[in-house]
């Protein structure tokens, strides 16, 4: 019976305010939409770190004869200048960071060049002494970056230091940008969803002034007055968050799985199934929106 | 079962007090009418009777409770125990009479199988059977007050407080209704009604106690309703 009425004081509540109800519904959709994105971006960001970060090196670029960069004055890099680079990789106070060093002859770089673009008319160009001889880092801790660089970057004999990571710490700091905007909207649009749902709740309770005044009278509790109120305002958010996990699917099915997914490969891709491990965060931010509105709204228009 | 001792109740501060130390015992049983001109104080003592108002000073006793020390979640159940009838009826209009009487009992979780038992029955004693399935705007006012009073009573409560349940209905139907509601006072319940009703209050010649701005000027058992006849 209780359940049954409860039930039944839900649905006259939501059909009263249906547009209420739809105005509710879609501002938890676009917000927690909003959450998703972010929370989906983050986990983009960190499976690129668990993907890259292992495969990362430092790269040793060595002057070749062309090069006009000042540490490569006395032209081509020399048997002398090369070992004491590797001497100074191997220094007790960078071994530590260093996981394993290999070296990449001009020939060697060279076939991969010619590999690589082989397709490009440029590349023919390209002769073996152009190219860079290079030692190759790998780091036990890729974050330690500096630390190598400060001790090779200058020397005579290297003509450039590049870190992998730095390129990717760009794609990164923009990824990084997005999740702050879609966070920003998101909460904007949270803030948009609390106060809506506070007013439809007030509106429901206004409606139904006779109905809890009666309630009141005959001794219903004050929990089972709001009650009906308090789930409305779940269920309305609830659909919403479902909703957004619906739309979230459908982009990343279509717009990465699909889409970038099949143009650029080489970047491991959030899935749906990321979407669904989020799920229940947008659901449990729905629920708490509605929770919080109900507190704020029914202790004062449900009053004993 | 309602005592008050020295209450006073002032709405706003500096106001007037609605009631003035007002002293009151009403027994188990008894059947009460409360008059006096409007704003002398009658609602405002039926108001802090349910609780819906706290007693400024002075205590006030429900079925041996001090209402002034009751928890805000202990008043549902006080209330469980009174019945209220209003001049405007405040019946549910898209709901039928069965509906506005099992309502009551649903609100409070009452299962299924009682309300199907008592609602039937109460609608029987007050008048209505064969009415069930009509809404309220299908029925005449004294109908309508019998519903009303069929939502208080089906809970069987130990008080009754009627403000001015006669207000809105002819003689012969008010007539009707105070029929009924000595009737529901035969059965043991402690009945208290505000009225302006000098009629009905002269033909009943139960206790009348008057207010007058706010303080109370006459306790007479089988009295009039008014202090110069």
């Amino acid at each position: 019976m209780r359940l049954q009425f409860i039930l039944s004081e839900i649905g006259l509540g939501l059909r009263r305010n249906v547009t209420m109800t739809i105005s509710v519904i879609l501002v938890t959709f676009v917000s927690l939409t909003f959450v998703g994105s972010a929370a989906l971006l983050q986990g983009q960001i960190g499976k690129m770190k668990d993907e890259w970060y292992g495969k990362v090196e430092v790269s040793v670029f060595l002057c070749p004869k062309t090069s006009s960069a000042p540490t490569c004055a006395g032209g081509a890099v020399s048997d002398s200048q090369k070992s004491d680079i590797k001497a100074a990789l191997d220094s007790p106070e960078i071994k530590p960071y260093v996981q394993h060093v290999y070296y990449e002859s001009q020939e060697q770089a060279y076939k991969e060049f010619q590999k690589e673009f082989k397709d490009q008319f440029w590349a023919s160009a390209a002769t073996v002494d152009d190219m860079n001889s290079s030692y190759r880092i790998k780091l036990t801790d890729p974050k330690q970056y500096e630390v190598v660089a400060d001790v090779v970057s200058g020397r005579p004999g290297v003509e450039d230091v590049q870190d992998e990571q730095k390129l990717f710490d760009k794609l990164f700091l923009v990824l990084n940008r997005a999740t702050l905007l879609a966070g920003g909207l998101a909460l904007v649009m949270l803030l948009a969803a609390v106060l809506l749902i506070t007013t439809t709740i007030r509106l429901s309770a206004l409606s139904r002034r006779r109905e809890t005044g009666i309630m009141r009278l005959v001794g219903a509790s004050t929990t089972f007055i709001q009650l009906p109120f308090m789930l409305e305002g779940a269920i309305a958010a609830t659909v919403g968050a479902l909703l957004a996990v619906g739309g979230l699917w459908v982009g990343v099915q279509y717009l990465v799985t699909d889409w970038l997914g099949q143009s650029v490969q080489w970047i491991p891709y959030v899935t749906t199934q990321d979407v669904l491990t989020v799920a229940p965060l947008l659901i449990g931010v729905a629920i708490l929106l509605a929770l919080i509105s109900s507190v704020v709204t029914l202790s004062r228009y449900t009053k004993v | 079962m309602i005592r008050f001792e020295n209450v006073t109740k002032v709405y706003a501060r500096g106001a007037r007090p609605a009631l003035d130390r007002v002293t009151l015992d009403v027994e188990r049983g008894e059947f009460v009418f409360l008059v006096g001109a409007s704003g002398s104080g009658k609602s405002t003592f039926l108001r802090l009777v349910l609780r819906e108002e706290r007693a400024s000073a002075g205590r006030v006793f429900v079925a041996g409770k001090e209402l002034g020390g009751l928890s805000s979640w202990k008043v549902p159940a006080l209330r469980r125990g009174i019945g209220a009838v209003f001049q405007d009826f405040r019946l549910l209009p898209n709901k039928t009479v069965f509906e506005n009487v099992a309502f009551a009992l649903q609100v409070i979780g009452k299962p299924r199988h009682h309300i199907l038992s008592t609602v039937p029955d109460t609608l029987e004693m007050v008048g209505l059977a064969g009415k069930e399935k009509r809404r309220p705007h299908e029925l005449s006012g004294g109908e309508q007050q019998r519903v009303a009073i069929a939502r208080a009573f089906v809970n069987r409560p130990q008080i009754l407080l009627c403000d001015e349940p006669t207000g809105n209905l002819d003689p012969t139907t008010s007539l009707g209704i105070m029929r009924l509601l000595d009737r529901i006072n035969r059965t043991g319940t402690t009945v208290v009604m505000a009225t302006h009703d000098d009629e009905i209050v002269d033909q009943m010649r139960k206790r009348v106690v008057e207010l007058s701005t706010g303080e109370l000027v006459r306790d007479q058992s089988r009295g009039v309703y008014g202090s110069d006849r």
